[in-house]
């Protein structure tokens, strides 16, 4: 037979040609990342030498040190990390929260417009922020949040991916099991906190990635809703330290702030990627 | 408990004396349903006030002169007859750039998530789990952080270590400025967004190829099935149908999504002589720097339906299938 080798679980020497070409893709994928890694802890003579070394001889720790004494607007960086930090923790708290108990209602219950919000919602899958970023603007300045941690956060927390994916996970839950609780008396709360929400982990934990890394990453609610430097973000702080300049000596500072960027990212993934696979199964678009 | 049944009575007695209309209505808002608002309530009033309001804003504003500070004013198909015949970068270069950008990108990287994925399923799981994670990676570093990874790569002196690469074999014989150099940023950013572009949907693939049933495999081969090339066609792809168009509209999305990094490589919009300039950053030159929001909605509006397009393009090849 000459197929049929899906999820194999023991290595077996037909594998060796996927090998041949995953082994030079992948390092191809990872130079970047780790050449920014290397760069990071480059000293300021590595980082002028001519030719310049791939890899990092002599590690130290300055550019985290210039990066954080750097004082941008007069501020620390530590401001903006921190900055970054509550508005993440919020958005992604929140998203989580609210996806999961509109999740639940819309797997589990008949309720009027049922179908139009879901089917309004798959259309958002499509969304793309950055196209309507003016009329975004409008909205924020009329709702009076202009200029607060609050235009950092709200525009954030509603991912029509995420309620996509927590929807589809629910399905997959049994109407009896729902039902026998009911039975023994259970409201919605109650059914909410101790069946959905435990089993329906995996998915939240792939909603929570991916409004960490919209949040994190983002740029834009800085540039566009909040100019008080005070409640700027660390994504912001970065955007505009690489603009300012092209020069070696900031590509030391730039990678240091790129690790902080990326990292977290990456060990929250790493942390939660076998719950993101079991959630994209059923990630299924009709 | 004593409440709530307090309260049925109440609606009970009301009731009888109401309308049948009136009746049905208060048990609409009865207890079982009030939850039901309660757990939509929050998640709604976001995606409406965030999502589908300033789509709708994009619309109505499109109509219309707006500057920002006066209250805007109908124009009718104005705008958008301006951007067509009058704006001589629209159709000269930026919708190019964005069609060329998109045609690429978008099903470049939505081949190559479904070939690494395909390659993934077949390899021992704990290999599968670090190359993955390698091949996902560069996805966390969407938005400014990818812009300045690559910044960093193609840094324009000799100390750039792609310069010095090229250098050193003698391809080139001094730095190149490729950010600012209008032949070479939009190749570049065709490359980084293609590194950057197996996202969420390339984990949607291989989650759905794990999970295919082998005895489709099997009963295909005892069916007379060849070769792997029809076996991916015939099987496998069928049996993964859902998940690859959960990708594709992921990798559309994200494709669009990209389009500004343009921007933030060579810093400066517009890009050197257009080269980078897409619709994203065309939005944000008339509506931000220019203050001409009402064309800035229009082409948000034109966005919005290419988006559309390819995604309803995509859905009607995979349903051909059916």
């Amino acid at each position: 037979m000459i197929g049929v080798n899906f999820n194999p679980q023991h290595y077996h020497k037909s594998q060796n040609k996927l090998y041949a070409f995953l082994f030079p893709f992948a390092i191809f994928m990872a130079l970047p990342i780790v050449y920014i890694f290397s760069t990071a802890f480059k000293p300021i003579d590595e980082l002028f030498a001519f030719p310049p070394r791939f890899l990092v001889q002599q590690p130290t720790i300055n550019n985290f040190r210039d990066l954080f004494v750097f004082i941008g607007y007069g501020l620390p960086v530590m401001k903006f990390i921190i900055n970054s930090l509550i508005v993440t923790l919020f958005v992604v708290f929140a998203s989580v929260l609210f996806s999961s108990m509109a999740g639940y209602i819309l797997s589990k219950k008949n309720f009027k417009g049922k179908k139009f919000l879901f089917e309004v919602n798959k259309l958002a899958l499509m969304f793309v922020p950055i196209a309507v970023t003016i009329p975004r603007f409008l909205v924020i300045t009329e709702i009076g949040i202009v200029n607060t941690m609050a235009a950092h956060v709200l525009p954030m927390i509603a991912i029509p991916v995420g309620l996509f994916l927590v929807k589809q996970f629910i399905d997959q839950i049994p109407n009896e099991l729902i039902e026998a609780a009911k039975v023994d008396g259970a409201g919605d709360f109650y059914i909410y906190i101790k069946i959905i929400v435990p089993l329906t982990m995996p998915a939240l934990a792939t909603v929570a990635i991916l409004s960490f890394q919209a949040t994190w990453n983002n740029t834009e609610t800085s540039t566009l809703f909040v100019s008080d430097e005070l409640k700027q973000t660390f994504a912001f702080y970065m955007s505009t330290l690489t603009n300012a300049s092209n020069s070696v000596a900031a590509a030391g500072i730039g990678a240091a702030a790129t690790l902080i960027m990326f990292l977290p990212n990456l060990i929250i993934f790493i942390i939660m990627q076998s719950r993101v696979m079991s959630t994209m199964t059923h990630s299924g678009l009709k | 408990m004593m409440a709530k049944t307090k309260i049925n009575q109440g609606i009970k007695k009301v009731g009888s004396k109401l309308s049948d209309s009136m009746t049905k209505t208060i048990h609409f808002l009865e207890d079982k349903n009030r939850t039901t608002y309660i757990f939509l309530a929050p998640y709604v009033l976001l995606f409406f006030t965030f999502i589908v309001v300033p789509v709708f804003l994009a619309f109505i504003l499109s109509f219309t002169y707006f500057n920002g500070i006066q209250f805007p004013t109908f124009n009718g198909f104005n705008n958008y007859l301006y951007i067509l015949t009058e704006d001589d970068v629209f159709m000269k270069t930026i919708l190019p750039n964005t069609l060329l950008f998109s045609f690429i990108v978008g099903p470049g990287g939505y081949i190559l998530s479904f070939l690494l994925a395909w390659m993934l399923s077949q390899v021992t799981p704990k290999m599968r789990t670090v190359l993955a994670l390698i091949i996902y990676s560069p996805s966390m570093t969407a938005g400014i952080a990818i812009a300045v990874v690559w910044k960093i790569m193609f840094s324009g002196d000799e100390q750039g270590i792609i310069n010095s690469w090229l250098l050193r074999l003698s391809l080139l014989n001094e730095p190149l400025q490729f950010l600012q150099n209008p032949d070479y940023l939009m190749p570049i950013m065709i490359l980084v967004s293609l590194w950057g572009s197996m996202g969420v949907g390339f984990l949607a693939i291989l989650a759905g190829l794990l999970n295919v049933n082998k005895e489709l495999y099997e009963a295909a081969y005892i069916d007379g099935m060849r070769n792997r090339l029809q076996e991916i066609f015939y099987i496998t792809i069928p049996a993964i149908k859902k998940q690859m168009m959960f990708s594709a509209v992921m990798s559309i999305v994200g494709t669009f999504s990209a389009g500004a990094i343009g921007v933030a490589l060579s810093g400066s919009n517009p890009t050197p002589q257009n080269a980078g300039q897409m619709i994203i950053n065309h939005i944000e030159d008339y509506g931000i720097l220019r203050s001409e929001m009402g064309v800035a909605a229009a082409l948000s509006v034109i966005l919005l339906l290419i988006i559309l397009a390819f995604s309803t393009f995509f859905s009607r090849i995979l349903k051909e299938d059916d």
